[in-house]
């Protein structure tokens, strides 16, 4: 594709033309990202409406259609919230409270440049990827954090607190969930922790570090703030927590940092544990006429992984009442971590014994 | 003569030296803390340019992903009063400076202008684009250097226990509920059910 696009424009020195084509790869993963952030906020109410036995949103229609109706609600409500007011509370710190939610999302998107989409279809493929990926969803704590002092009220800064201690704690056990990976896979590279897991289903990852994947999901979970971890918003307690004086599009890029984090978080599951873009069909099945394609690796596998482990976090929603906060610290500094330690052990002993059909490198 | 790589480097390096001065200078405590960020950030930022990226990856993630975030936890709780802080400034001035004088004049013998250059430390050789820096650090830290290595970690280990131990006092009254307690409790522990009569209408 480089090639292609580097040819579309000869009259372009180099240098720029290759900035040029970099620009259009990250409009590309963008701009189909935030379309998902606004269909994935019309899916939760969907999926989550009909799992209470109600209908969700179902007035706003596309084109005037009428099984399109609901379809119209994310556009509706993305025009409404661009065309609020944002208020600055008095005491708020002014320039920190307005850079908060750029500090929420820049991170959250940034972390897509090292996401393998296909086997050649990564923005950035480098070799500290995996590391890349953890140092970017650490540093989405601080728009949390700056976004609850900032707003200069108890309930923000309640949120902001609860928040800060609970993302701190479950880095760590993600942070060692993803040591397991590495030491299986022998690489920090997304792209080549993908191939080490090719074969079929049973070779992906997910059964070898079975414990390991359980543990990376709930933690993605309480990362990115969501229900069955979501004190930090709490509505029932602290109002929306951190977020509570945002309005209008301030308050918009916090939703699109939270769902573009879920969103990765699903992504990464599916890169991880289950062989990101790897069929998970035989691989002789690949050369058959017309569906070859279909049934053959590609980036449709990866995005259907990812929409089911999307789909987990609406579900979990749905389903789990809150965790109370001192639970929440007890199952990741009790429970999870030294689970993933001993669970890093027993990876080693494997990859050092070359346990098949997982670890037998040639 | 100016490549692109000197001008980044200036870039950060200014961004470096100026979120440094902000550290002390800035009255908010919180504002000084953001700026220890960019600061690191920008020392990240260096470090990539020397093709160090395993090492940059990782002053983000440890000191700005939880080193800071733990400094913000604890700044924002505090209630700094900046008057009561600046009082005897003057009067401490004298030996303040003194100290920083003393501890220029040794940064400067230690890591000055004498010990750097290309002169003192070779241009390393240009590396093939395929090397991964990552694997050989990784290498070097567990073959050849896996001794100082497993001092450090033994220290670090230590310290954490000490932490605990320091913190830690078994005679506290602590209200802390017991799970395993909590989830044992059965239906019958908390709930009666009494049979009785329907009350009459006054």
């Amino acid at each position: 594709m480089n090639e292609w696009l580097l040819a579309q424009a000869p009259f372009l020195p180099p240098s720029v033309a290759a900035v040029m084509v970099i620009l259009f790869k990250i409009v590309l993963i963008v701009a189909p990202l935030m379309g998902c952030v606004a269909y994935l906020t019309l899916a939760e109410r969907k999926v989550i409406g009909y799992m209470q036995v109600r209908l969700g949103p179902n007035r706003v229609s596309l084109l005037g259609l009428d099984f399109l109706r609901g379809w119209g609600q994310p556009i509706a409500d993305a025009l409404k919230l661009m065309t609020k007011e944002i208020i600055v509370p008095s005491g708020a710190n002014k320039f920190l409270f307005l850079a908060a939610p750029i500090i929420a999302l820049a991170p959250a998107l940034a972390a897509w440049a090292v996401v393998p989409f296909g086997a050649e279809m990564t923005l950035a493929n480098i070799n500290a990827g995996l590391l890349y990926i953890l140092a970017l969803t650490s540093l989405g704590v601080y728009g949390i954090i700056i976004a609850g002092w900032a707003s200069n009220s108890k309930y923000a800064f309640l949120g902001a607190m609860r928040s800060a201690a609970q993302i701190v704690s479950y880095e760590i056990a993600m942070g060692f969930a993803l040591v397991c990976v590495l030491v299986a896979a022998g690489s920090l590279n997304l792209g080549e922790i993908v191939e080490a897991q090719r074969g079929n289903v049973l070779t992906w990852f997910w059964l070898p570090l079975f414990p390991m994947w359980l543990i990376y999901f709930i933690s993605g979970v309480a990362e990115t703030n969501r229900a069955p971890f979501d004190v930090s918003e709490g509505e029932s307690e602290i109002v929306a927590g951190f977020h509570v004086e945002y309005a209008g599009m301030a308050f918009a890029l916090f939703f699109l940092a939270e769902y573009a984090n879920m969103i990765l978080i699903a992504g990464l599951t599916a890169v991880l544990f289950f062989g990101g873009w790897l069929s998970p069909l035989p691989a002789s099945w690949g050369d058959w006429p017309f569906i070859g394609a279909l049934v053959g690796d590609g980036i449709h596998w990866f995005l259907i992984k990812l929409s089911f482990f999307l789909f987990c976090f609406l579900w979990f929603r749905a389903t789990f009442p809150r965790y109370r906060y001192d639970q929440i610290m007890r199952l990741g500094w009790k429970v999870f971590l030294p689970i993933t330690i001993v669970w890093i052990v027993v990876t080693a002993t494997a990859v050092v014994l070359e346990l098949p059909p997982w670890f037998d490198r040639a | 003569m100016i490549t692109f790589e000197t001008i980044v480097f200036y870039v950060f390096a200014a961004m470096l030296i100026s979120a440094g001065v902000l550290v002390i200078t800035l009255r908010n405590p919180v504002h000084a803390v953001l700026s220890l960020v960019l600061a690191f950030f920008a020392s990240a930022g260096l470090w990539l340019l020397l093709e160090a990226e395993f090492l940059a990856i990782a002053l983000v993630l440890v000191y700005v992903g939880a080193v800071m975030v733990l400094f913000l936890f604890v700044v924002m709780m505090l209630d700094i009063n900046i008057a009561e802080v600046r009082e005897g400034f003057a009067r401490y001035l004298p030996i303040a400076a003194m100290f920083a004088v003393l501890m220029g004049v040794s940064l400067l013998l230690v890591v000055g202008p004498a010990h750097f250059g290309t002169a003192q430390v070779p241009i390393p050789p240009p590396v093939a684009s395929d090397v991964n820096n990552t694997e050989q650090l990784g290498l070097a830290m567990f073959t050849q250097y896996v001794l100082p290595l497993e001092i450090a970690s033994v220290v670090l280990l230590v310290a954490i226990i000490a932490a605990i131990a320091l913190t830690l006092r078994s005679t506290r009254q602590t209200k802390a509920p017991k799970p395993e307690s909590q989830v044992r409790v059965r239906r019958e522990d908390r709930i009666r059910l009494i049979k009785m009569d329907a009350e009459k209408g006054a």
